[in-house]
């Protein structure tokens, strides 16, 4: 079974300026873990909300590359923003869920995927035509070209063993978070312009 | 008991919808998020029918807070336009735009709040203000026509130059008007 640190080190080899939004949790500390910096942005709160809020950034810069990076517990709390994307249809948009069927940042309970309920048909269902499961080191190599690539909304469901890694978090302020990101895509003007 | 007595939307005269639109644009708001409500229909179909503006349907209001985040950290300025009824979707989405300090401003038609008919409007009508302000969003209401666009223009001032979520809301006085079916 993956390991979700070996996934999403894998997802970010060689990232260029692609930028990552990471849901709240146990995903937050993978991106950190894969090395912190201004393209990220981690979330502290909002669950549910980290698809769509890429979906805001995606829109904001099309010439940019957004990879949304959530747990499974995260993804099912905001399933509507999947409908919501699939009819935009952002071309530059992927939203990877790191599916360990638990919710492990608050014990260890199972979450309805544990259960059958499968995110990669939902996305599929809402009109995400690439909406991938993925379960070996192989699928990783084409996943991250495909989110390099990609001239459609992507989705990918990528089992991963459940259980906790040591915390490796990311600065907690959040101002100083979207002024950081804001800068690194606008440049100085993002403090100055109205 | 005709449609309009229950979805109600503003008499075909009544031209803040407009005004609305116009300020939209002055201050170069470009991504607009939205929950249908009729009291906006003349408004979203200004939005939708300008090819500048990046109209988003969403599927729950809370979704349009998130979104709005993303938008703000693109370097676009974007608007939530929703009914009374959605603020209670967003309230611990509200957490997003207060943490990171993103300017949020929403344009909420009131329901629950003045003449209503319909029961189930009520109890979230009479809550949407305590609970924005207990969010952290600054609030300013307008219940007569002329006052739509000053309030609507210093709500979204307050949102970009102050970094914070901002809410006009649209009082039912100016929305209770029948139409019989023309808007
Ligand atoms: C609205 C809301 N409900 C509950 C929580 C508590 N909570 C924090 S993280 C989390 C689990 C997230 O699970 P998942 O997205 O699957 O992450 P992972 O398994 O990777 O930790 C929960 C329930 C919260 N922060 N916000
Ligand atoms: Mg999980």
């Amino acid at each position: 079974m993956l390991d979700r640190r070996d996934v999403v080190r894998a997802l970010l080899e060689d990232r260029g300026d692609l930028l990552v939004v990471a849901g709240l949790g146990a995903s937050a500390w993978d991106i950190t873990a894969a090395g912190d910096c201004p393209n990220n942005f981690p979330l502290w709160g909002g669950m549910g909300g980290a698809a769509v809020l890429g979906l805001g950034l995606a829109l904001a810069q099309p010439q940019r590359r957004v990879l949304v990076i959530t747990g499974d517990g995260e993804m099912l709390m905001g399933l509507g923003a999947l409908c919501t994307i699939a009819v935009k249809k952002p071309a530059n948009l992927s939203v990877v869920v790191l599916d360990n069927e638990h919710y492990s940042e608050t014990g260890g309970q199972e979450t309805a995927t544990r259960h059958g309920v499968d995110l990669a048909a939902i996305a599929r269902g809402a009109g995400i035509a690439d909406s991938r499961v993925v379960h070996g080191a192989q699928e990783l190599g084409p996943l991250r070209q495909a989110i390099h690539a990609t001239t459609a909304p992507l989705f990918a469901n990528v089992k991963v063993a459940p259980g906790n890694h040591p915390l490796v978090l990311p600065p907690r302020e959040g101002a100083y978070l979207t002024a950081r990101f804001r800068e690194a895509v606008l440049g100085p003007a993002a403090h100055h312009q109205l | 008991m005709d449609r309009d007595a229950l979805e109600m939307r503003p008499d075909a005269a009544a031209d803040w919808p407009d005004r609305i639109f116009d300020i939209l644009k002055a201050h170069g708001i470009t991504h607009v998020a939205l929950v249908p409500d009729a009291g906006h229909a003349r408004l979203i179909r200004r939005c939708l029918a300008d090819p500048a503006m990046t109209v988003v349907t969403l599927t729950t209001e809370e979704e349009g807070v998130a979104m709005l985040v993303g938008s703000w950290l693109g370097g676009a300025k974007g608007v939530l336009l929703m009914q009374s009824s959605g603020v209670g979707n967003c309230i611990n989405m509200l957490s997003l735009p207060v943490l990171h300090r993103a300017p949020l401003p929403m344009i909420v038609t009131m329901r629950g709040d003045f003449g209503e008919f319909n029961p189930a409007q009520i109890p979230m009508g009479n809550a949407v203000q305590p609970t924005l302000e207990a969010m952290g969003t600054l609030v300013r209401r307008a219940d007569v026509p002329q006052d739509v666009p000053a309030v609507v223009d210093a709500v979204i001032r307050l949102a970009f130059n102050t970094y914070r979520p901002t809410a006009a809301l649209l009082g039912q006085r100016l929305i209770g008007a029948k139409t019989f079916g023309k808007d």
